[in-house]
């Protein structure tokens, strides 16, 4: 008697859970010879939602958290991922429909990538904070903050875009709610199931799968979020109606930027652009 | 659910409708256990199937207005100071000072040594003071201690009180005394409204809930409210169902309407729309006036302006954009 097949439904992550799109609907996925994969959930605008509030309420635990312990939960995913590889080796090859060398190059910098970030997380602050000198007796000294919770429109490159615009974020302690490159999203909830088995509060990373289009303009326009890197959009008159209505409460903004060579290293300005300075003066000698 | 049959006329004011009944305490105790028993699982199926209701635009939008007049903003903190009561007051008669066609709140709650503080804020803005009396929250003092402390009250101002009934005699059955102590605290609140809060958390069964709805509203209590917010459960669907279709039959029987107010435990504009067509569907609209139905909450007022501000502008709105308290 053949076995039935055990097929896996792929969801949401918001919150540390995986739920069903409250809306219900999913679309096809299909790989790169057009081929069924699977249906994947379409994210309406009140999973959104639901998403800022889950990252907004994980913002306090992790950015409180030490960088020291930061770094430790980032490369405890890479560890994680490691122990998957092979997994997402063949994810990518069926949805890319890439070569194994390839897949296993990718594998390898998307790991090699969140090691990276992870090393970051207690020495940005000595790179990019500062003792000031100031003509009076005081200590004059600028640290960096993170700015709170970041919408991320994430770029193609299943594994690698994805870990490249969420690893920088939540190593300098905000919280993410990315939504997925459309055609390839099922790598994003596999990498989701890694982040919920890695330490990785509940909330800080929130995964959602859908429309681009649909999604972003609300968490643009959304009060509660303080930034948006558009990284992922290739629509260049969306990419101005999401800065237009992201101007609203001041959010920081990353301008797009789709055709990003993921393999290249990345430099700091991604951990930086979503980071504030708090200077504070302090008497000396009193 | 049918309306209660006794033999008592219909008469304007609830006392001479109910003497034979509370003549004594064996014929207060056969009325109140003479009321049908609420069928639980009925009871909690057709709180859950009207909570499933769709209430959007137009709808929603007077469904927040409406939720925001009835709103008693509360805080009953060991904590608080005049200057969070001055806020808290500034809050009620303003709640969102970016938006003018904001509706002011019902009233402000507050212990009762703060009541001069919170009248001084609110002035004639038409928002209420509510006062919490007699031992509140425990309602374990003697009586002439909660007698005072009801007057104390009323002297400083407050415009409503909320008292607690005395739950260790109404289980062990004293109903009685239940009704005496209501019966006095009316006395002494003299214009201002009553509110009886039964502490519904600590009565153990809807059928208690009933009993003790029927005991204060012939006890003359203006308003019956669910808890006190310090017990868990606090107001839920269910108890509140059963209090609305008490005010529903008494109105039937007397003429005389009383309200309802759910207290602790409604901090989303969701929950809040749930009670407001449980009201519509239970008590009928007429209930639907901050005259005859309160939320007893603090966190839901700052939930009920993100979500005016989200309809009001089209866009989410966030926590950091209201006052916390």
């Amino acid at each position: 008697m053949s076995r039935i097949d055990v097929r896996k439904t792929y969801k949401l992550y918001i919150g540390g859970q995986f739920p069903r799109s409250e809306s219900g609907r999913s679309y096809v996925v299909n790989d790169a010879k057009g081929k069924l994969l699977a249906n994947a959930a379409q994210a309406s605008r009140k999973d959104a939602r639901d998403a800022v509030v889950a990252a907004r309420a994980a913002f306090g635990g992790w950015s409180g958290k030490t960088a020291y312990n930061r770094a430790q939960v980032v490369y405890r995913i890479a560890e994680v991922l490691e122990g998957r590889r092979e997994q997402f080796e063949a994810e990518l090859r069926a949805a890319e429909g890439i070569s194994p060398a390839k897949a296993r190059t990718y594998v390898d910098a998307a790991i090699d990538r969140l090691v990276w970030y992870a090393g970051w997380a207690d020495k940005i602050t000595q790179v990019v904070g500062n003792a000031n000198p100031v003509a009076g007796p005081f200590f004059n000294l600028s640290t960096p903050e993170p700015s709170g919770v970041i919408a991320v429109v994430a770029p193609r490159g299943a594994l690698l875009g994805l870990v490249s615009v969420v690893a920088p974020l939540i190593i300098t302690g905000n919280t993410v709610v990315v939504i997925a490159s459309e055609d390839n999203p099922l790598t994003a909830i596999t990498l989701g199931e890694v982040m919920a088995t890695s330490d990785l509060p509940g909330g800080v990373v929130n995964v959602l799968t859908g429309s681009q289009a649909e999604i972003a303009p609300w968490l643009a326009s959304h009060m509660d979020v303080n930034g948006i890197d558009l990284t992922g959009v290739e629509d260049a008159e969306l990419a101005v109606e999401l800065e237009v209505a992201a101007a609203d409460n001041l959010k920081r903004v990353r301008r797009p930027a789709p055709d990003t060579d993921w393999l290249v290293e990345p430099g700091l300005d991604r951990m930086t652009r979503f980071l504030e300075t708090k200077t504070v003066w302090h008497p000396i000698g009193v | 659910m049918t309306a209660t049959s006794t033999s008592t006329a219909s008469s304007a004011s609830s006392h001479g409708a109910f003497d034979d009944i509370v003549g004594s305490d064996s014929s207060l105790r056969r009325f109140l256990h003479g009321l049908p028993g609420v069928d639980q699982v009925g009871c909690e199926a057709r709180a859950a199937g009207l909570a499933t209701r769709s209430i959007k635009t137009t709808a929603k939008a007077f469904a927040i207005d409406l939720a925001i007049r009835m709103v008693d903003l509360t805080t009953l903190e060991g904590q608080d100071t005049h200057g969070k009561v001055r806020a808290l007051a500034s809050k009620a008669m303003r709640p969102d000072p970016a938006d003018p066609t904001c509706p002011a709140t019902a009233a402000v709650c507050v212990y009762p040594d703060m009541v001069a503080t919170a009248k001084q804020t609110l002035g004639d803005s038409g928002v209420n003071v509510a006062a919490v009396a007699t031992a509140f929250p425990s309602g374990r003092a003697a009586m002439d201690i909660k007698l005072a402390d009801t007057r104390d009250a009323v002297e400083a101002g407050a415009d409503e009180i909320d008292m607690v009934i005395d739950r260790g005699a109404f289980l062990s059955g004293r109903y009685m005394d239940v009704y005496e102590e209501i019966a006095q605290v009316k006395q002494a609140c003299g214009d201002a409204h009553l509110k009886v809060i039964f502490e519904t958390g600590e009565l153990q069964t809807y059928d208690n809930v009933r009993r003790a709805s029927w005991l204060a509203m012939m006890a003359g209590g203006h308003f019956i409210k669910t808890s006190t917010g310090k017990v868990q459960p606090a107001a839920t669907l269910p108890v509140t169902l059963i209090m609305l279709e008490a005010v529903r039959d008494f109105r039937e029987q007397t003429g005389q309407m009383v309200g309802v107010k759910p207290a602790g435990g409604i901090k989303t504009t969701k929950d809040a729309i749930k009670y407001l067509v449980m009201v519509n569907e239970i008590a009928g609209p007429d209930w639907l006036d901050p005259d005859w139905f309160r939320f007893g909450a603090s966190t839901l007022l700052n939930d009920l302006l993100m979500q005016r501000t989200k309809m009001t502008t089209g866009r989410y709105s966030g926590p950091d954009y209201f006052t916390l308290d």
